[in-house]
């Protein structure tokens, strides 16, 4: 065998495993069949396959099976849960599950006239909020010394891009298990305001939450901001 | 009679209904507990992940939505859950039963005879694979999975999976020169 044929296994030899379990299909088995009666060095190789094959079977079913009383421990687990909720109720104990319960509730085409209808209500509302800004600081609002104008300030936040194959309930749970919240977005780029503590951080307490975000499941893009 | 299926077992295992899950549990726990065994190679664990894979199983029945084979589902949920038990011990413990079966034997008397026995010492060698390899010369030669399913699976293209076997017996066939038997390429 030439050093070429080693480097790069033809087809039919990666098939063979398969051909020996009997889970190919009738046209790539024909195909390996054609194969092991012209190359008799090929078909020596699948005797090995088959060693194989055997031996492993061996090895699994020498493992023996579980022990009699799985079948209890199982159902013990399961008596274990919550009772099953019925369809239509809500009974989880956080506002993320129940926010997160309420959505996967919803059939496609009304999630998707809902959400229509929410974006439509939040532009109306930070229409209004905006008018309500202006006309404030037309008619003289001030500051306070204790209290800042924007109550965001408040705390520390990040923008965050979530995944795109992130669904609701991921998203939901997140922000609940972490009890951060989001205050703005999606902007351009699709970023999420999130305030990620009560109060402001330090810039390296804030840099450890990002840090430590990056490796999440649902996030995508995070980035400090003010 | 003709068998219920997979996906008829599962909607009404959503439904919260214990036969329908008494029966999907009797027809893969056995299978489910030796592909969990072979990864994580400890009974005990084995059989805790077992029940576990079958409770995640009636806890997502409901969010189950047919784009795999449910066998597909269920393996690789026991996949996640056996990495994850791996995870948590990398060093990988081995059950004395797995240990002696695996030790060097390399000044052994029945070293010997065992090298005589080439089948023997291949399932030795299939034990001594990587839990990459172990699961999917598993996979394949024992659970008869195809190589689709494979790949829904292990969650990796059809072509490495491929691949990816044919590295696990390059592997087993080294580990086999190393006890003395060349058997060629692979």
């Amino acid at each position: 065998m030439n050093a070429a044929k080693q480097s790069e296994p033809s087809e039919i030899e990666l098939l063979l495993p398969w051909y020996a379990a009997g889970t190919l299909d009738a046209r790539e088995s024909q195909q390996v069949e054609a194969a092991l009666a012209n190359d008799p060095e090929l078909a020596a190789r699948y005797e090995w396959v088959r060693a194989e094959l055997e031996q492993e079977t061996h090895v699994s079913e020498a493992a023996g099976a579980p022990s009699s009383r799985d079948v209890k421990t199982l159902f013990a687990k399961i008596d274990a849960l919550p009772a099953r909720r019925p369809r239509g109720q809500l009974q989880s104990s956080s506002f993320g599950e129940r926010i997160a319960e309420f959505l996967a509730s919803l059939s496609p085409r009304t999630l998707a006239w809902s959400a229509a209808a929410a974006v439509l209500a939040i532009a109306l509302q930070a229409g209004l909020l905006a008018d309500l800004m202006i006309k404030e600081r037309t008619v003289g609002g001030y500051d306070t010394a204790s209290a800042p104008a924007n109550a965001q300030s408040e705390g520390a936040y990040v923008l965050i891009r979530f995944k795109p194959q992130t669904t609701a309930t991921d998203i939901a749970n997140f922000l609940d298990s972490n009890k951060y919240s989001i205050v703005a977005g999606p902007s351009v780029g699709q970023l999420f305001r999130v305030r990620v503590a009560p109060n402001k951080l330090a810039k390296d307490d804030l840099m450890r939450v990002v840090t430590s975000l990056q490796g999440d499941k649902v996030v995508d893009f995070i980035a400090l901001t003010d | 009679m003709p068998t219920t299926s997979d996906q008829v077992l599962i909607g009404r295992i959503a439904k919260s209904d214990r036969l329908a899950m008494e029966e999907l549990y009797g027809r893969y726990r056995l299978p489910v507990y030796r592909f969990v065994l072979r990864m994580v190679r400890n009974p005990t664990i084995a059989e805790d992940l077992n029940s576990d894979v079958f409770l995640d199983v009636w806890r997502q029945a409901g969010t189950f939505e047919g784009r795999s084979a449910v066998s597909t589902w269920i393996f690789s949920i026991a996949r996640f859950k056996a990495l994850n038990a791996l995870q948590r011990r990398p060093t990988e413990e081995l059950d004395d039963e797995t240990a002696d079966a695996i030790e060097d034997q390399a000044d052994d008397p029945e070293v010997a005879l065992a090298k005589k026995d080439k089948a023997a010492v291949l399932r030795a060698c299939l034990l001594k694979l990587s839990a990459e390899h172990r699961e999917i010369v598993n996979l394949v030669y024992y659970q008869h999975k195809s190589v689709e399913e494979v790949a829904g699976i292990v969650g990796i293209p059809e072509a490495t999976v491929k691949t990816r076997m044919f590295y696990a017996r390059k592997k087993l066939s080294e580990l086999l020169t190393e006890q003395g038997i060349e058997r060629g390429w692979p």
